[in-house]
């Protein structure tokens, strides 16, 4: 074990004990502890909304890995989130269907709305903006999910509607 | 038409739970398989019946299950099955429907397919976003191994088997069965080297078999009622029922399940309700956003692998992507090679760094910048890029499909973007 | 053997190989990135394409990764077909949208894998219009230096440092177009082995960091066949020289020996020859303690003048040549010969020695040690003391996931796929030691005990092996997995300065040669040339002791601090008034600042001369440049003092080959000396060897700044070796390599035009000679030790070997004393948790009289009743091996702050990936 890691042991776990439990569920069914390591990180973003760089060291130590692997392995994944992220994340479909279907003028729409483009959190945090490659509801299109709910068939009047209480302007 | 695979979704497309599964035949294949036939005779009528699968490639299920070695043949160990349910092809939305609508039919189809492989542990590797059709699989899992069709010694047949969802974390390369077994592993989903294919060394180095959600929910209905009834369901060559769906600006865009070798004009036409007023079918693509683009003139085609195949495109996952003609062919070819060039798990250098190149020429010709030789580039790329072989894994070759026909069906098209200057449809 | 066809050519190919592999050996210019000789294929780069027809009367044939696919019985390519060469430079072509166009202010310009391969395409013009992606750098310590936007994303990095060499902090992050290979926070990479990352990327993303200090372009360079002393592996380093200075060390391959690779310490240890701490002048002691430069002929009759008449006697050293350690004894007589060892190793190595000529077991090269199907390692951190044979380890592990992928049909060479088929199988590797072992990761089983357990453990294994299992299961379990094994290895040494330990080790060695197997043995011992001296000694040596008991009138001190041998007292005694010492050396130390005369040595990179290895190995080294002022090597000072001195057998010598003769007809055991490498009367073709490269720039311009006049170029008239230009670069023997060039081929990767076949042995040969051989006698030794006496609240001391630190010369370079840092404790958690203290903290430790305040560092597994204390630190120059110790917490302690002495950090700005998670 390295120096850096030992130093580490000492600040003591930063996963809360409903987190460790479910990721030992998971690891339950797994042959080697890294096998778990997809589920620790979105177990741990579930409740955390994303995974900051002691949570990560926290779960590699839990799972027996370098911080390094674990890393490579968060940041390979579009849905895990290595930056906070507002309430909710907007996961907006720009891919074919949705884009015959008029998308890019829906983005316009909310970018407008809420004041923020892809990758930004509004400034009252409720909203983050990202693309997601299609959601596999083309015949709803356009189509995106805020938070766990799939919006179909978006226009201009329903992202007015959704979002017009959230707060302008985007936050660092 | 019988409907097979869609039998319990209604209109409303409710879920079907484990009593109404069962109420509507369901477990019945299980049961007569648990009561006595052996794995071999489930592999025989597989193999007889002509099932090829449906995550695109066509890959005939009987035979891809006949190379997992025989427990004598291998190391003693688990074996694996794998369903890949992760579904993030452009313009495919079939699987989504088949999990949150039937989650029994899955199951049962993976205790067979898995019965038959001799596995012991199998997997549902499911897209993250799929919410709705995680809660629905979690509860009917729940359901199954209340109920004993899941767990240690199924229905007292002795055989155990234990089924676990896994959600994926987002990336399409995952859909890639080896790197989906990667992902499986915990690790980065870069595909791997084939051979050995995972039949023989997949999941943590053991046997293991990837089939596509529609493939396995196949499996419950060709055990129960044979080979020869499946055969029987196709119009053409292929055998069986497959569902089609149609985006795009059609009427009533949506997913159906159709004998295979359903021509393409009833599917658009009939189904699909036809073109949106106002708008004309320019081309399609017809299995998803990485097969070619196919145009009028193959509208009387059947959707059977070798007949769309003839055509110089591939059937895919069956569901069409509709060009219209207000549409501009190089903004929706450039729309998906940014897709792809974005999804691309960064592992071989024409994929890596070759999409962004073609993405950065089709870039500059919507955005009015092309230049003559542009197109040139763009022939090159798809020499370099889009043969089988050329790179790692299908991924790349699959996004120059749409580019090349594109080129070829639309060229004019191509042209006008470079002599106006600007993008025509804008 | 297969025939293939490339391009109608027909060509016999080796079984089992790989077609880029083929190509390769049949001297076929085939692009490749990033399949590696030593770390196989995974088909990532597709830089190695070929056409591969299905038969006679295909002709459009398909494209195919010449490193991915094997060869068969018939099969027929194309490397020049249009389709193969359009697409090789279309993968050149995009690995360079984002490449920067700064080759020639590009640390890796003129030996870049990626400039080369851009030529052999022949790509030219850019057609990218878009923007590059750019990348923010990480500080990784004060070694290597990172440069991401070089990257072509090859992979090599990742895999050699995680796969091959073990390390846990450096990988691929990140995706598509923006993946990254860095650390998952800034800092100093952990591996002791990071600096071959320089040689293993491909382009300039990782770099030698002390070399870009004091950059040189590689034909710039002047370079000469060398041996490595930082340990006594002996790996072989080709050294490069320019403005009298020593720039950089990089890898010299040896089919046996090292390989690629090196470790940390013999890669950037060598800063000690650049010193300002160097002795430059000969200096005679004046009364007020003052040195009095002396010219070398003065110095040398006052030297003789000393000697005339007197009892001499000789302090020979485990860092300096053969050469200079015979010259050495013949001049004081092997009576009065003292080997430079301290007390306690002194007959560590006496019996080693006697162990390696004895012994029925063989002495594994490290070629061999990488075969090994079981290793039981006893009481050695080798990572610390035999780094090299360590990342063997790590490959001999593998052997294990070879066979199923044999019993499978894969081939060696299919590297993610072996690895996903065996996961984390591996061949056994048991570690039996005081504290935890950096192979701890890989090992199977790791037994903490202390010292003289570790003895007594060892002979349970021996009980067990002679079929008398013992009551310990754990040592009848470990015999049982050495017999089954078909290629075990055992693995000793004196790092523990334990006699009983070796004896065991050779014990089981030898019960196991009994075996079909037979069994390999392979001994650690502490220094470049430990056993080149102890052959030297005989029983009328006498010991360091000895000399301190009976102090000659005159003493002679060749390359030896005896600061870190001897205890204060020893030392003042020995060095007092009475006697007159002669001391030469290169770097200022204790022992020079006691002497009475000190002589100037040239270090070994302004040197020549011989190492004995660990294995028995005799290996020559050659001056790259010429010694600086009035340095010489020390087999010229002696031989000159033997002239003036009249010498009766010395004084006809005259030349580095007579001395090496010599030497080899004075004792059976150095026979084969002559044959290290050829002698002075060499020449390839009429020519000597260059040490400079045909493109060798400036040599005009070098001194003007001094004079106008461009100065003779010195001749070398000892060894055949030239300091020119002119001469020949291409198959000479393997000894006289002094760096790898190839037409075409300017990174280190053109070593595979001078190797015989892909990660075969040179065209000429393997460098250096084995002078012992294996015996049928078998060596019995009698098992006695005297086991260290427990005492309450006392511990037992044990040394704790590092990479960084531990060595006397490499840590006087700046960033090897930083790696370093200061003298430390290792303790077990419990024992910290009882004292208070965590990682860090200070404590003052007492032992046989020495009180000394140390750092904290904590370790997972440690022996019961042992700390350790790191060897060859200031701080603890007198703690010694097995002897008790007590603790307190050290109130005055202050945690020392992290000091950059050698590393240019900047701010410490926390690295991103570009595009992080992606889309966040
Ligand atoms: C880039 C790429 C993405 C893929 N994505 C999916 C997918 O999302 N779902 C799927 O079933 N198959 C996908 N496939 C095909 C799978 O690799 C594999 O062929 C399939 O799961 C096998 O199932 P089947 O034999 O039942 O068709 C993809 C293939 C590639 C090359
Ligand atoms: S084609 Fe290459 S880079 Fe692209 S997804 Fe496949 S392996 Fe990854
Ligand atoms: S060397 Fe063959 S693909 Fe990289």
């Amino acid at each position: 074990m390295s120096k850096s890691e030992m130093i580490q042991t000492d600040i003591g776990s930063v996963l809360t004990a409903e987190e460790i439990a479910e990721i030992d569920a998971e690891l339950a069914h797994v042959p080697y502890k890294s096998g778990a390591a997809i589920d620790a990180l979105k177990i741990v973003q579930a409740n955390r909304g994303w995974v900051s760089d002691q949570c990560l060291q926290g779960i590699a130590r839990h799972l027996d890995m370098s911080a390094e692997e674990l890393e490579g392995v968060a940041t390979f994944y579009n849905l895990i989130y290595r930056r906070p992220v507002g309430e909710k994340v907007i996961l907006f479909c720009d891919s074919v269907s949705c884009w015959i279907n008029g998308c890019d003028d829906i983005k316009d729409k909310i970018s407008q709305t809420l004041g923020i483009d892809y990758g930004e959190t509004t400034s009252d945090n409720s909203y983050t903006l990202l693309p997601v490659p299609c959601l596999g509801a083309c015949d709803r299109a356009p189509v995106m999910m805020v938070g766990d709910d799939l919006v179909t068939h978006i226009d201009h009047e329903m992202v007015q509607q959704l979002f017009a209480s959230a707060e302008q302007g985007s936050a660092e | 038409m019988e409907k097979v695979l869609t039998r319990n979704i209604g209109v409303d497309q409710k879920p079907t739970d484990l009593k109404a599964y069962e109420a509507n035949g369901g477990y019945q294949g299980l049961r007569k398989v648990m009561a006595g036939m052996s794995p071999q005779d489930c592999q025989a009528v597989i193999s007889d019946s002509n099932l090829r699968g449906r995550g695109g490639a066509g890959f005939p299920t009987g035979m891809k299950w006949s190379f997992v070695p025989s427990d004598d043949k291998c190391t003693p160990g688990h074996k694996y099955l794998v369903c890949n349910a992760d579904e993030m092809e452009p313009g495919t939305f079939k699987d989504r429907l088949l999990m949150e609508c039937d989650p029994h039919q899955l199951i049962e189809g993976m205790i067979l397919s898995a019965y038959t492989i001799g596995a012991d542990i199998s997997y549902i590797f499911i897209r993250g976003e799929y919410l709705l059709a995680i809660q629905r699989l979690r509860d009917a899992l729940k359901e199954c191994y209340a109920s004993g069709l899941l767990g240690d010694n199924i229905l007292g047949s002795g055989y155990s088997l234990n089924m676990y969802l896994h959600p994926s974390a987002g990336r399409y390369i995952c859909g890639e069965e080896t790197a989906l077994i990667n992902a499986l592993e915990g690790k980065r989903a870069n595909p791997r080297a084939k051979p050995p294919f995972p039949q023989v060394s997949g999941l943590w180095g053991r046997p293991t078999i990837v089939n596509n959600v529609e493939t396995l929910c196949n499996i419950p209905h060709i055990i129960d009622r044979g080979a020869d009834w499946f055969k029987t369901l196709g119009l053409g060559e292929d055998a069986g029922t497959k569902l089609f769906g149609v985006s795009g600006r059609v009427k009533n865009p949506g997913c159906w399940e159709l004998p295979m070798g359903t021509p393409i004009r009833e599917i658009i036409e009939q189904h699909a309700g036809g073109m949106r007023d106002g708008y004309q079918l320019k081309g399609f693509l017809p299995g998803g956003g990485s097969t070619d683009f196919l145009t009028t003139e193959h509208l009387d085609l059947a959707m059977d692998y070798n007949v769309i195949g003839a055509a110089g495109s591939r059937m895919g996952t069956g569901t069409m992507i509709i060009l219209d003609d207000r549409t501009c062919p190089v903004g929706m070819v450039l729309n998906l090679i940014r897709f792809f060039a974005h999804e691309s798990c960064g592992f071989c250098t024409p994929c890596r760094d070759g999409l962004p190149w073609s993405r950065q020429v089709l870039q500059d010709l919507e955005e009015g910048r092309g230049q003559p030789e542009d197109l040139e580039t763009l022939s090159y790329q798809i020499k370099y890029i889009g043969a089988i072989g050329n790179t790692h894994c299908a991924l790349a070759p699959g996004a120059m499909e749409p580019l090349q026909s594109a080129l070829k069906y639309f060229y004019d098209d191509f042209k006008q973007h470079i002599s106006s200057g600007r993008c025509p449809y804008h | 053997m297969p025939t293939i066809f490339i391009d109608g050519q027909e060509l016999q190919v080796n079984d089992g190989e790989n077609i880029l592999e083929a190509c390769l050996n049949a001297g076929l210019d085939l692009p490749y990135f990033c399949w590696h000789p030593a770390m196989g294929s995974i088909g990532s780069c597709r830089q190695c394409a070929l056409v591969q027809y299905q038969n006679e009367d295909d002709t459009r044939g398909r494209i195919i990764m010449g490193c991915m696919t094997p060869v068969t019985e018939g099969a027929r390519f194309s490397l020049k077909a249009e389709n193969a060469t359009e697409f090789r430079e279309a993968v050149v072509e995009s690995l360079m949208l984002n490449h920067p166009h700064d080759c020639p202010v590009c640390a890796e310009g003129g030996e870049c894998h990626l400039q080369d391969m851009t030529v052999m395409v022949g790509h030219r013009d850019r057609r990218y219009s878009g923007k590059k992606n750019t990348h923010r750098n990480q500080y990784l310590g004060p070694l290597i230096h990172h440069e991401m936007n070089r990257c072509i994303t090859c992979y090599r990095c990742e895999r050699y440092y995680k796969d091959y060499a073990g390390g846990t902090d450096l990988g691929a992050q990140a995706s598509h177009d923006h993946l990254y290979f860095g650390r998952h926070e800034e800092g100093v990479l952990e591996s002791e082995f990071s600096g071959n990352l320089v040689e293993v990327c491909p382009t300039g993303v990782f770099t030698d960091k002390p070399f870009l200090k004091q950059y040189s372009r590689k034909w710039d360079l002047q370079s000469a066949p060398s041996i490595c002393n930082g340990c006594a592996v002996g790996c072989n380093i080709a050294p490069g020289e320019r403005y009298g200075k020593l720039k950089r060390v990089h890898n010299r391959y040896n089919h046996e020996v090292n390989g690629y690779f090196l470790c940390d310490r013999g890669r950037f240890g060598s800063g000690y020859v650049n010193s300002d701490a160097r002795l430059d002048y000969a200096g005679i002691k004046q009364a007020d303690g003052s040195y009095m430069a002396v010219h070398q002929q003065q110095a040398l009759e006052t030297a003789a003048s000393w000697m005339q008449g007197k009892k001499v006697a000789g302090i020979g050293s485990p860092r300096a040549s053969v050469e200079a350690n015979y010259l050495l004894r013949e001049l004081v007589g092997a009576e009065h010969f003292a080997a430079g060892f301290s007390e306690a190793e002194a007959p560590l190595m006496a019996s080693v020695r006697r162990i390696l000529q004895t012994t029925q077991a063989m002495i594994p090269s490290i070629k061999q040690i990488e075969a090994a199907d079981a290793v039981l390692v006893l009481g050695e951190d080798i990572t610390h003391t035999a780094p090299r044979v360590a990342l063997a380890l790590r490959q001999s592990v593998r052997n294990k996931s070879f066979e199923l992928a044999e019993q499978m049909g894969l081939p060696q060479w299919q590297d993610a796929a072996v690895r996903n088929l065996a996961q984390d199988q591996r061949s056994p590797l048991i570690i039996v030691s005081a504290m935890e072992t950096r192979l701890d990761d890989i090992a199977s089983q790791c037994i903490s005990l202390a010292p003289d357990q570790i003895a007594e453990f060892a002979v349970s294994i021996v009980e067990a092996l002679a079929g008398e299992p013992s009551s310990n299961k754990q040592a009848n379990q470990i015999a049982e997995i050495l017999q089954s094994a078909k290629n075990p290895l055992i693995i000793s040494g004196t790092s523990m300065v334990h006699w009983g330990i070796v004896n065991a080790a050779v014990a089981i060695a030898e019960s196991l040669c009994t075996e079909p197997s037979g069994c390999m043995l392979s001994l650690c011992i502490p220094e470049a040339n430990s056993l080149g001296v102890a052959l030297l000694a005989d029983k009328s040596s006498p010991s360091l002791p000895d000399l301190v008991n009976s102090p000659p009138e005159v003493l002679l001190v060749v390359e030896n601090d005896l600061q870190r041998r001897l205890n204060p007292q020893q030392m003042e005694q020995l060095m007092s008034a009475g006697t007159l010492v002669i001391s030469m050396d290169m770097l200022e130390n204790a022992t020079l600042g006691a002497s009475d005369m000190v002589l100037p040595a040239a270090s070994y990179a302004e040197s020549q001369g011989s190492l004995v290895n660990m294995e028995g190995r005799a290996q020559r080294y050659f001056p790259v440049f010429e010694p600086a002022a009035e340095r010489l090597p020390s087999w010229q000072w002696l031989l000159k003092l033997a002239a003036l001195t009249n010498h009766k057998s010395l004084s006809k010598i005259e030349h580095f080959d007579q001395v090496v003769a010599a030497c080899a007809k004075s004792q059976a055991e150095f026979t084969n000396l002559v044959d290290a490498a050829p002698d002075q009367s060499f020449r390839d073709r009429g020519l000597k060897i260059p040490r400079q490269t045909h493109r060798y720039s400036g040599r005009t311009a070098m001194n003007a700044g001094v004079n106008v006049h461009e100065p003779q170029q010195p001749h070398d008239h000892e060894s055949p070796l030239a300091f020119s230009m002119e001469g020949l670069n291409r198959d000479q023997p393997a000894a006289l390599t002094p760096y790898v060039w190839s037409p075409g081929w300017n990174s280190n990767q053109s070593l595979q035009k001078f190797q015989a076949e892909v990660d075969g042995p040179l065209k000429g040969g393997t460098a250096g000679v084995k002078l012992l051989q294996s015996s049928a006698s078998g060596a019995t030794q009698k098992a006695s030790c005297e086991a260290v006496e427990m005492q309450a609240h006392h511990w037992q001391l044990v040394p704790v070997h590092q990479v960084h630190g531990s060595d006397e010369l490499s840590v006087n370079t700046d960033e090897i004393a930083e790696m370093a840092g200061m003298g430390f404790v290792s303790l077990g958690a419990a024992v910290a948790h009882k004292l208070g203290v965590s990682e860090g903290d200070g404590v003052v430790l007492a032992s046989g009289g020495t009180e000394v305040s140390l750092e904290v560092r904590i370790l997972q597994r440690v022996a019961k009743n042992c700390i350790g204390f790191g060897l060859g630190y200031a701080e603890t120059l007198y703690l010694r091996a097995g002897s008790l110790a007590t603790l307190a917490v050290d109130a005055q302690w202050q945690r020392p702050q992290p000091q950059l002495i050698a590393s240019d950090k900047a701010t410490p700005d926390p690295i991103v990936a570009e595009g992080g998670s992606a889309h966040v």
